[in-house]
């Protein structure tokens, strides 16, 4: 073979590579669109961020909201709450962490990281029960004035700290801020 | 299976002939693949491949579509609208899938044209041309069902007048009507099931394509000159063709990247030429839009169905000899499914024995002016009723069936057609004088 | 029924060369002035200080009897469109527009996630969320519509006509006032002229003549309708410049590949 065969191979090769590379790009750049229409839409998508207004929740009420589909517990303690809670601090816990979105992995689960604000008055939790996913019942329901679950019985105390039962954590807090006095903005 | 003679698979590896006497699959892939195609095949021959790559388009656009849509009167115009504000994409993906039905009936237009011309529909070739018109009528279907899913005011009323046509069959019109809405309006019922068989059909048709292709596998696909495929030897054949890998395949992607150049260029940037903007109007039973008319690929046919009224005297003469079962509108419908109908018995009308219109000086011009008229129905079918349309669109017709009826059949023996080359070879070495050069390395 | 649904239709059929759109072969009405929008050409964008002189006039003027009911709210803060911030946009949802919430049984102010409220009642006019895409405004040569491969559908055109055309004549049939519009198919519209100079305030400091105004709502409206239409045509350019490259890569391949066929053998100089 001679020298001038190989150079015209190699660049019929490029010539064939070149092509077939464009054409893997172009199906990719095509592919893309298909699988990224099944995430969740536009719509879906504002509704990951909702704002609850709390003006009209009694001290020592609780509200319970849907987000993301699931039920939000919002309970405005009261100072009886707040001290059971607190004392509970010491207690000995299940769940020693904080299960607090807005805070590291690494918080303990005093009832300081378990709370909206720095008095303790505003407790928001996921309304799941973390043993088989039931809504437990609030409005200091359960052994520890906090909140029971009737399906398998898990106790929850005023911090929706999980003290007894089959239950293997806390009520998870979600992200959530206050945008002003009376407005809470979950996600 | 009298096939051209070509290298067929030989498994090589254990696994491959295992594989291969329990299910000689790869070997199917390999001969449909490699399939002798004649070396002289012109650029009217790619629009095969773009009609494939439209049929898997829509069938993958559609069920994505699907994940979003919602077949209810109340939420289909809605969800719809979802799609394009909300989904990922989704605009995009409705505009390719609404256009990419313009797409497939531009390529089947041309796809027909080119067999009418060249002859492809003559024998041995009659069972791939009935099977593709079959596929036709299902695009048909599915197009005019595809289009009342948006719920808007053209879906609605195109509905109701194309469900109309049914209602012109004497006697047991009105029932066979009700029975295809499911009621006596296009509502609910009939959103639903034209829903479900616009998902069925397109895999009706992608059976269809394969039968199509497996029938011309089996006859050899025609070429420009109509010659066939020397088949003595495997020799001799190979003068006469190519393997379709990877020959045919590259020229028809190219073709290919061409045509989607075109197709999105006009997604991209002019989505909505070919829609109708009161489709933008929610379906609404109580107000007819000023303005209905079907989508540009049924125009031929829809302007032939408006060609026959009551004072044609071919209409009064059917009328009078049927004792007034057949009346104008009856006749009508019955046209326009007689205009497809005679493209489907092409073969058995042309009684020409050379097959390619390239050699046949007379036909040329008759088949120009089907092409012609093809397009004057087109223009005439989005025009209104009033004069001097309605001249227009019965000379449009009567046209259309006297070329099928009368010319095909005539012109046949009367014609004096030129001799075509004897091989396909020849014909190759007549475009490039080149190729008979040594050959041989 | 069906007969009668049949024959509406085919009694529109019969109307439709005429009566309908004639505008482009010398009717008196239909007519629709070209206007050189932004958002026009494969290049074109929406004009964000437009958007919000639309969105202005739109709010303040046509939705006491229109509504926008397919377009979220929260869309007025997409890119490409208005371009508001989120919290503008709450503002604006909470102080113009209430909705009905049915878990509380009664009517709330909107959030973004809240589409713009329907209008509905006798006053009510039609829905404006895809009025720029259910309007052409060309339609010629011969009714053939191919001037929209230049000029595009005329939607946009055919809202800031019809608001424009108003030429001041009214008049009474059934006891129901008809006002003069010449881009107006028929000529002759339910809806009372509404422009005027002045009408609004807009921010950005802009002179409200009626004519900005309805360049201004027409522009909105064609967002409204098209929100997606920078995506859109991004796609179409990376699309077409993908296919583009691909075309001439293939070119050069099938060139290449049968160079020899065609040639007795030689190779191809590529």
């Amino acid at each position: 073979m001679s020298h001038a065969d190989d150079h015209q191979g190699s660049r019929r090769d490029f010539l064939y590579y070149a092509t077939a590379g464009t054409a893997t790009v172009a199906a990719g750049a095509a592919v893309w669109p298909l699988i990224d229409q099944m995430n969740p839409s536009a719509d879906v998508r504002a509704m990951s961020s909702i704002r609850v207004d709390i003006s009209s929740v009694e001290e020592g009420t609780q509200l319970t909201v849907k987000w993301l589909g699931k039920p939000v517990f919002i309970r405005h303690r009261s100072p009886e709450d707040i001290a059971h809670a607190r004392a509970d601090d010491n207690a000995d816990l299940v769940d020693p962490h904080a299960r607090n979105d807005n805070l590291g992995p690494d918080a303990d689960a005093s009832d300081a990281n378990r709370t909206l604000d720095k008095e303790g008055k505003w407790l928001v939790v996921m309304g799941v029960c973390t043993h088989l996913g039931c809504v437990p019942l609030g409005n200091g329901a359960g052994d520890y004035h906090g909140w029971y679950c009737p399906c398998h019985g898990s106790h929850y105390d005023a911090a929706a700290r999980i003290r007894r039962g089959p239950a293997p954590r806390n009520l998870q807090v979600p992200v959530a801020a206050f945008v002003d006095d009376t407005t809470i903005k979950l996600g | 299976m009298s096939g051209i003679p070509h290298d067929h698979y030989e498994p090589k590896t254990r696994f491959e002939k295992w594989l291969h006497e329990r299910l000689p699959i790869v070997a199917l892939a390999y001969d449909t693949l490699m399939i002798p195609t004649p070396k002289n095949l012109n650029w009217w021959w790619i629009w095969g491949i773009v009609l494939a790559f439209a049929l898997v388009m829509q069938i993958v656009t559609g069920i994505i579509l699907v994940m979003h849509y919602t077949p209810h009167v109340d939420l289909a115009f809605a969800s719809v609208e979802h799609i394009m504000r909300d989904v990922n994409g989704g605009h995009m993906l409705r505009y390719v899938h609404a256009n990419g039905a313009s797409l497939f009936f531009f390529a089947v237009y041309i796809h027909i044209f080119r067999g009418l011309f060249y002859g492809s529909y003559k024998s041995p070739r009659e069972v791939t041309w009935i099977i593709g018109m079959l596929i036709y009528l299902a695009m048909m279907a599915t197009g005019f069902l595809g289009y009342v899913l948006p719920w808007g005011q053209m879906s609605f009323w195109g509905a109701t007048v194309i469900t109309g046509l049914f209602g012109a069959i004497p006697f047991i019109g009105p029932d066979i009507q009700t029975w295809l809405l499911g009621g006596p309006a296009v509502d609910n019922a009939a959103l639903n099931r034209f829903f479900s068989l616009h998902y069925l059909l397109p895999f009706v048709i992608a059976a269809l394509v394969a039968v199509h292709i497996w029938a011309f596998h089996t006859t050899g696909n025609n070429n420009p000159t109509g010659v066939e495929v020397r088949r003595g030897s495997k020799e001799e054949a190979e003068k006469d063709t190519l393997p379709f890998w990877p020959y045919f395949v590259i020229k028809d992607l190219f073709a290919l990247a061409l045509v989607l150049l075109v197709f999105f260029a006009i997604v991209g940037f002019m989505p909505n030429f070919f829609g109708e903007p009161d489709n933008y109007i929610e379906a609404n039973p109580l107000a007819t839009p000023a303005h209905i008319v079907p989508e540009w690929y049924f125009l031929p046919f829809y302007a032939i169905l408006r060609a026959f009224t009551a004072d044609v005297w071919a209409v009064q003469f059917a009328s009078f000899i049927t004792g007034g079962i057949i009346d104008a509108k009856f006749f009508g419908v019955l046209a326009m499914f007689g205009a497809i109908i005679v493209i489907a018995l092409a073969p058995w009308l042309d009684t020409s024995k050379t097959r390619s219109g390239a050699y046949r000086p007379a036909f040329k011009w008759w088949f120009r002016l089907l092409v012609i008229d093809f397009i004057v129905l087109m223009w005439v079918g989005s025009r209104g009723t009033n004069h001097p349309y309605d001249y227009i669109s019965l000379i449009g017709a009567t046209y259309w069936f006297a070329y099928f009826l009368v010319i095909l059949p005539v012109l046949g023996l009367v014609e004096k057609a030129k001799t075509p080359p004897a091989t396909i070879e020849e014909d190759f070495i007549h475009h490039y004088p080149e190729a008979s050069g040594s050959a041989a390395e | 029924m069906i007969r009668k649904l049949t024959l509406a239709a085919v009694a529109a059929l019969a109307l439709t060369p005429g009566s309908a759109f004639a505008n482009e072969g010398g009717g008196k009405y239909g007519h629709v002035e070209d206007y050189a929008f932004s958002f026009e050409g494969p290049f074109g964008t929406y004009d964000q200080k437009q958007l919000q002189r639309g969105l202005k006039v739109y709010t303040e003027v046509c939705s006491a009897c229109h509504g926008l009911k397919y377009v979220p709210l929260r869309t007025l803060a997409d890119k490409g469109g208005p371009g508001y911030t989120e919290d503008e946009v709450r503002a604006y949802a909470a102080e113009h527009f209430t909705v009905y919430d049915p878990e509380a049984d009664d009517d709330r102010p909107a959030i973004p996630s809240d589409h713009f409220p329907a209008v509905t009642g006798d006053a009510a006019g039609p829905d404006l969320s895809l009025m720029a895409k259910a309007r052409a405004g060309f339609h010629g040569p011969y009714g053939t519509g191919l001037n929209q491969l230049f000029r595009g559908i005329g939607g946009a055109e055919y809202i800031r006509a019809y608001l424009l055309g108003f030429t001041g004549e009214e008049s009474e049939v059934a006891g129901q006032s008809l006002y003069e519009n010449m881009a107006f198919p028929t000529g002759w519209v339910r809806m009372p002229p509404q422009l005027e100079d002045g009408l609004v305030e807009y921010d950005d400091g802009t002179k409200a003549t009626a004519e900005q105004m309805a360049t201004d709502v027409a522009a909105f409206l064609m967002w409204t309708a098209e929100p997606k239409m920078m995506q859109r045509k991004h796609a179409g350019v990376l699309a077409v410049s993908l296919l583009l490259l691909l075309s001439v890569m293939l070119y050069l391949t099938n060139k290449k590949l049968w160079y020899p066929i065609k040639h007795g053998g030689k190779q191809a100089n590529l």
